[in-house]
């Protein structure tokens, strides 16, 4: 390790890294702008500067800017001396030459960079006395707001938006000091990654335009470490509450995972929790009222659960680890099912046993990134994993970057200098899916396929890297060619990723993804294997290996009590199936946190916390548990997580209620106990009774306002804060002053940085993993050894039956997940539903696009508006999965098409 | 006196095309060297020749060329390109070779193209030089037609192809990085050095940017030998130099003339001297980026050398006389005018900087000024500084800012004790 001298001080440093982000992992304050840590350094805004000396014995010096100069042995550099202090001071000044100092009103104000470097430098009385320059503002949609007169220039927003994040319609235009950040003209922008501009930018040019609905201050929040609800990554946030609603969600910083940056469903997707919609009251249906207190509900629910009568549980891949174990231990093992379709179940089981066995490597997001060959095999991941995709572009530019770098001297930092290395070389990704993807843009191989063949062409690439495996029989010659290439390129690769996931309904699939990457591993290559799951906690009840209610049908009867946990089943089978099934249950409990179709079912309805008002752990879909944490007490109704209330009922069902209560550790210790699968969860997090220096962490930040004067409308005295008992969080500004350990971080704030940048500070080198380590306890990893026990079973190819097309679901990253399409800005992205037909079908079934056209699934008939795919193969008929008031469809299933009756009445 | 440069150039007719340039001795260079010199060789000649580029920098430019990757293992593509984005105010000299002998040009980047091995040359063209566009097109045309471009040169392994491409007229584009942007169809932003273009240059692969009068030395090298090309000179810069004078003076103009005569000789023979009425106040001896120089430094030589040791630089050699009747504070707010409009937006100092400085200077000259707005410029001028800024742009603009400030300091000070420009 190199030593260098920063002013006069011997320090030990990395190697191969710039001085900013050196001093930056030093602890030292060097303000910035243009740097990121994810987007590398170009020396635009000059801010970072500091002087370099030519020896020890150099009085005088140079200024350079600390991020475009390596780390030298014994380089000699001052951060504190007055020339370079000089000069950043006067780059601010140049810097807020045209800035509208409008901090009051402006949305930034209190977590704004821009503030911070200002107050950093010590620049405080302008001295620029002319007009400043003014811009346009642009509409950008319903998720940002654009203040154009703020900005600084410093050409983060592009460069993550375009070059980190691979979107086209935000740009750079003008020149000199008009330079402008927009799009052509105002208009939604097109990115699903767009968010990130309000985290990315250091002033408040892009503000969250959902937190501007309910404004809040950062200080003000109340917040707590919260983990996305929205797909089964499982992306650490930080959620932000005041008044009992949540006012924001931004990203709460995880090396391993998520790392600086979020989508906008998982960032704006939280109005769900204020929903007017909240199930907030117990009721008992048919009683006047039907609103009850929590004494009534439990006098009923003692009746129903002691009657010796068979309990049948429906867990759900949206609530936490403890409340599905809870039901599960309320109902007894073999009477605990999941909610989902059997075929959902069955994919899922699939996909648990494969990484339980322990035969492959599953990677985090992070190690994805350093993926140098992907395979993407049937998931629309842009779509249902969005960050995995984000994460595989990383993948695609940065194994192009390392190819680029191998002949040069130049460093992976200069991001600039990169670029232009690498042009428009791309790393290898071979995209294969039923139709047209943004990934497409940067694969080297694309495949637009039926399922049946994406499978095959697996199991072709597995049979190409070891011949021991069955040849698939008559491969068509472009599926061969394809599997050819991409075969060569995967193992020319030492670090293949291959992704896959249960989207198409095909168990095919997921099979030949696993043989490819087994058949990969070798002593030099390091397979990497990794599935998207469809909801957050899928990870859980598959790795539970819990069936699909469908199965339970036949054991309800009269006397049965069916308890759902937070899933509305309407979402898992079609209607008249489902219909079917609430038929049998003549006792059924439902707990959850929003009225749907299920819940109009529940002769019991109890009301389920959500992801705000409860502690839980989620298992992603490289099997990372990870714990979130409650961000308020709702003041109103009865809201309890579900597993409080199993607690309760399990209480009244032994008749032990002797009021001993237990926490989410307790059940993660039951859970590994029960099931050694789990061996390890109980690690997630810290006990409620951890304390540092004798303080909880506080929810609330320091600087937290008006507590006293909150409540005064009720009544005067302020109230004795809030206890909890689940977790070392308190609900107060008081405890901990100083940094949390990395799993119990309500918020980034540190002394001088008061905007998300002060994550700095919390890491153990920029960029790097958090102090302490990235939080997550990893259940799946791999056992060397262990034999991979190669899929052999490759699918005949089945004729398709004649006028019959095979229904599937198109994904899409605002509409198809269900809590998300609660927030309006997000519901007002959501696409119309449609029914997809490939360009050929169309024509030969003579219907024409946007007109009405009939799909008979099941006996049931759906009308919606035809849309052309022009990238989908023919005989697969595609439906936006999920979209709010669509019906759920049984996917896989033949289908047959009609143009409507109603067709065009109008 | 020779004029090798301009020897065949003749004001009021058209330039020789290709077969007039052959029968003057023309593409002989290119002959000589694809034939009988290896690359090295031209380098190594050029180098001795001492030749230094005459775009500004004055950097040596057979060193520069040396630095590009050769052999068998160097990228099979390589890039030169000749910089005629002639945007220096005052400065004319590249147009006079680009409209007078577009086929020298055309020979003196084959020569160097050969050089370094370069199998694409571009030449980056200022927008409005529409003469010379047409000029060069039809110069590339007919030097394909007769072999000296395309493939197999001459019969020889080395090919070369040629392009014109022309600019949307920024000034930034002169800057040799931003230029490569510009021509990779990119924002004209200059780019962090190093890597230098020699080594990852336009489209990331090896490249020389030279400008127009510095190619066009090259055939007269090739033919005549470095120690020739030395004695032209009458300083230790190689070579002939292409020197011209605007402003005040009798017979505003370019003249090519030995490196190192003296500024006296350059204004008071060759332009005639001031016209009558007027006294030689300052002068800015290369260019609108370059310092003032006073009447007396008139005896200097002009080349790099004795033009840095008096504080300025020689540039392009081409002088602005600012006369006594003019008043330096509204020909500096001119000049920074002009900066300020074509700062590229991409560093904090000279985007924000420069258009500070040039409402200062407007300010003062209106009758508007403070005394605390000396104390501001002066900042700008420490500030603005090579090293502080990304590329050399805004120096350049301080230039003739921090000289003024110290030839003409009183004028300033009277404006802004006067409340008025006192020259109105």
């Amino acid at each position: 390790m190199p030593t260098i001298y920063i002013d006069n001080k011997p320090y030990e440093v990395k190697a191969g890294k710039n001085l900013l982000e050196t001093c930056l992992t030093l602890g030292l304050d060097l303000p910035y702008f243009c740097w990121h840590p994810a987007l590398g350094s170009v020396g635009a805004c000059r801010q970072c500067a500091i002087t370099l000396f030519k020896d020890k014995e150099d009085t005088q010096g140079r200024i350079v800017m600390s991020c475009m100069e390596p780390v030298k042995e014994g380089a000699c550099i001052s951060v504190s001396n007055a020339t370079a202090k000089a000069f950043r001071g006067q780059v601010i000044e140049w810097l807020m030459t045209n800035h509208p100092h409008d901090c009051p009103v402006c949305d930034e104000g209190g977590c704004c960079h821009l503030q911070d470097m200002t107050v950093m430098t010590g620049h405080n009385y302008r001295r620029y006395q002319y007009k400043k320059r003014t811009y346009l503002n642009q509409y950008l949609g319903p998720l940002l707001n654009h203040e154009m007169n703020r900005c600084i220039q410093c050409y983060r927003c592009v460069r993550f938006y375009k070059d980190y994040a691979g979107g086209e319609d935000l740009n750079v235009f003008a020149a000199h000091h008009h330079v402008y950040f927009g799009r052509e003209k105002d208009g939604i922008l097109q990115s699903p990654f767009s968010g990130n501009l309000v985290e990315v930018c250091p002033t408040g040019v892009f503000t969250d335009k959902t937190l501007k609905q309910h404004y809040t201050r950062k200080w003000d929040l109340t917040a707590a470490p919260s983990v996305c609800q929205h797909c089964s990554l499982g992306c650490n946030t930080t959620a932000g509450e005041r008044y009992g609603k949540i006012r924001s969600i931004t990203n709460r910083y995880n090396g391993a995972v998520n790392g600086y940056f979020l989508c906008d469903r998982g960032r704006f997707g939280y109005e769900f929790v204020n929903d007017e919609n909240r199930i907030t009251q117990p009721l008992i249906r048919n009683r006047v009222p039907e609103a009850v207190d929590e004494q009534s509900l439990m006098d009923h629910l003692k009746l129903l659960l002691t009657q010796s009568r068979t309990l049948i549980g429906i867990g759900s891949s949206r609530a936490s680890v403890e409340s599905n174990f809870a039901l599960r231990q309320l109902v007894g093992s073999e009477n605990f099912y999941q909610g989902v379709s059997l075929d959902e179940a069955a994919l899922g089981k699939l996909i648990a046993s494969i990484l339980q066995s322990g035969a492959v490597h599953t990677p985090s997001l992070k190690e994805m990134e350093q993926a140098d060959a992907v395979l993407v095999l049937g998931e629309d991941i842009w779509n249902t994993a969005p960050i995995m995709a984000l994460s595989v572009r990383q993948a695609v530019m940065n194994s192009a970057a390392a190819n680029a770098l191998q002949q040069t001297s130049i460093a992976g930092w200069h991001d600039a200098a990169v670029r232009e290395l690498v042009q428009d070389n791309k790393g290898f990704l071979a995209n294969a899916g039923l139709t047209a993807s943004p990934l497409d843009d940067i694969s080297t191989c694309t495949l637009h396929a039926t399922p049946h063949d994406i499978a095959v062409m697996g199991f072709a690439i597995a049979h190409a890297i070891h011949p021991g495996l069955p040849e698939v029989p008559q491969l068509n010659n472009e599926l061969a060619a394809k599997a050819a290439q991409i075969a060569k390129a995967l193992q020319q690769a030492k670090r293949p990723l291959i992704i896959s996931g249960p989207s198409c309904y095909n168990e095919a699939m997921i099979k030949a993804a696993f043989d490819i990457a087994g058949a990969l591993n070798t002593g030099e290559r390091k397979a990497m294997l990794s599935y998207v799951l469809p909801a957050c906690n899928s990870m859980t009840l598959a790795m539970m290996q819990a069936p699909s209610f469908e199965k339970s049908i036949d054991r309800i009867n009269d006397n049965t009590v069916v308890i759902i946990l937070e899933q509305d089943l309407y979402r898992s089978i079609p209607p008249a199936k489902a219909n079917a099934f609430f038929n049998r249950c003549k006792n059924l409990i439902v707990l959850d946190s929003l009225h749907n179709g299920t819940t109009e079912k529940a002769q019991v309805l109890i009301p389920a916390a959500t992801m705000a008002e409860a502690d839980g752990t989620l298992i992603n879909n490289e099997g990372r548990a990870q714990r979130y944490y409650q961000v308020f007490v709702p003041t109103t109704g009865m809201v309890k997580e579900s597993w409080k209330w199993f607690w309760q009922m399990r209480s009244l069902q032994t008749s032990s209620g002797n009021g001993l209560e237990l926490h989410p550790n307790d059940w993660l210790t039951k859970l590994e106990k029960t099931l050694p699968q789990f061996n390890g969860i109980s690690r997630v997090s810290y006990p409620p009774e951890f304390r540092i220096h004798g303080q909880a962490i506080p929810r609330e930040p320091h600087r937290y306002s008006g507590r006293t004067a909150m409540l005064a409308n009720l009544a005067v005295s302020e109230p004795k804060p809030l206890q909890d008992n689940d977790s070392p969080l308190s609900f107060t500004m008081e405890g901990y002053p100083n940094r949390p350990p990395a799993s119990l971080i309500p918020f980034f704030w540190a002394p001088g940085w008061n905007s998300i940048q002060s994550v700095n500070k919390y890491q153990q080198e920029t960029g790097g993993a958090l102090s302490g380590g990235d939080p997550g306890i990893r259940l799946l990893e791999q056992k060397t050894g262990t034999p991979t026990a190669y899929f052999t079973d490759i699918p005949e190819a089945l004729p398709a039956p004649r006028n019959k097309w095979l229904l599937l679901p198109a994904y899409h990253i605002f509409g198809s997940d269900e809590l998300s399409a609660y927030s309006a800005a997000i519901r007002e992205l959501c696409p119309e539903p449609y029914i997809g037909l490939s360009t050929q079908d169309t024509a030969e079934l003579g219907i024409t696009d946007g007109k009405n056209i009939t799909l008979v699934a099941e006996g049931e008939e759906y009308t919606y508006p035809l849309k052309i795919q022009e990238h989908l193969c023919n005989g697969i008929v595609l439906l936006p999965a999920g979209l709010p008031g669509m019906p759920a469809l049984t996917w896989g299933s033949w289908a047959t098409i009609a143009p409507s009756l109603k067709n065009n009445a109008v | 006196m020779e004029r090798p440069l301009t020897i065949n150039i003749h004001p009021g007719q058209p330039p020789l095309n290709l077969k007039e340039y052959e029968s003057v001795g023309g593409y002989a260079a290119v002959r000589k060297a694809v034939t009988n010199l290896t690359p090295q060789e031209v380098q190594q000649l050029v180098q001795e020749s001492n030749l230094k580029g005459r775009g500004g920098a004055g950097f040596n430019t057979g060193f520069k060329w040396s630095f590009v990757p050769m052999g068998p293992d160097a990228p099979t593509t390589k890039y030169l390109i000749a910089n005629a984005d002639e945007m220096e105010p005052g400065t004319f000299k590249d147009r006079l070779l680009l409209e007078g002998n577009p086929h020298q040009l055309i020979e003196g980047m084959i020569i160097a193209a050969y050089a370094i091995q370069a199998n694409i040359a571009y030449v980056f063209l200022r927008w409005a030089y529409k003469k010379a566009a047409e000029l060069i097109t039809k110069g590339i045309q007919e030097a394909y037609a007769k072999g000296y471009l395309g493939k197999n040169i001459l019969g020889s392994p080395f090919s070369l192809d040629m392009y014109l491409h022309t600019g949307v007229g920024r000034y930034m584009c002169g800057e040799e990085t931003a230029l490569l942007n510009a021509l990779e169809g990119k924002r004209a932003t200059p780019r962090a050095k190093p890597p230098f273009p020699q080594v990852s240059g336009l489209f990331g692969k090896p490249t020389i940017v030279n400008n127009v009068e510095t190619f066009c030395c090259v055939p007269h090298i090739i033919n005549n030998g470095a120690a020739w090309f030395k004695s032209l000179s009458y300083s230790e810069d190689g070579g002939t130099k292409l020197y011209g004078v605007s402003g005040k003076v009798k017979r505003p103009g370019a003249w090519e003339l030995p490196m190192g005569i003296t500024m006296r000789e350059l204004i008071e023979e060759h332009a005639g001297g001031m016209k009558n009425g007027y006294r030689l106040k300052g002068v800015l001896p290369g260019g609108a980026s370059t310092d003032f120089l006073t009447d007396k430094h008139l005896d200097i030589k002009l080349d790099f050398k004795s033009v840095s040791a008096a504080g300025s630089r020689l540039g392009t050699g081409t002088m602005i006389v600012m006369d006594d009747a003019t008043c330096p504070v509204g020909f500096v707010h001119n000049l920074q005018h002009f900066f300020a409009q074509e700062s590229c937006g991409w560093c904090t100092p000279c985007r924000e900087g420069l258009p500070w400085v040039e409402k200062i200077l407007w300010s003062i000259e209106n009758g508007n000024g403070r005394e605390e707005d000396m104390e501001l410029l002066q900042m700008h001028t420490r500030l603005l500084g090579p090293g502080n800024t990304f590329c050399a742009l805004a120096p350049g603009a301080m230039e003739p800012l921090q000289s003024a400030i110290k030839y003409f300091g009183d004028d300033f000070l009277t404006h802004i004790k006067e409340k008025k420009c006192p020259y109105q």
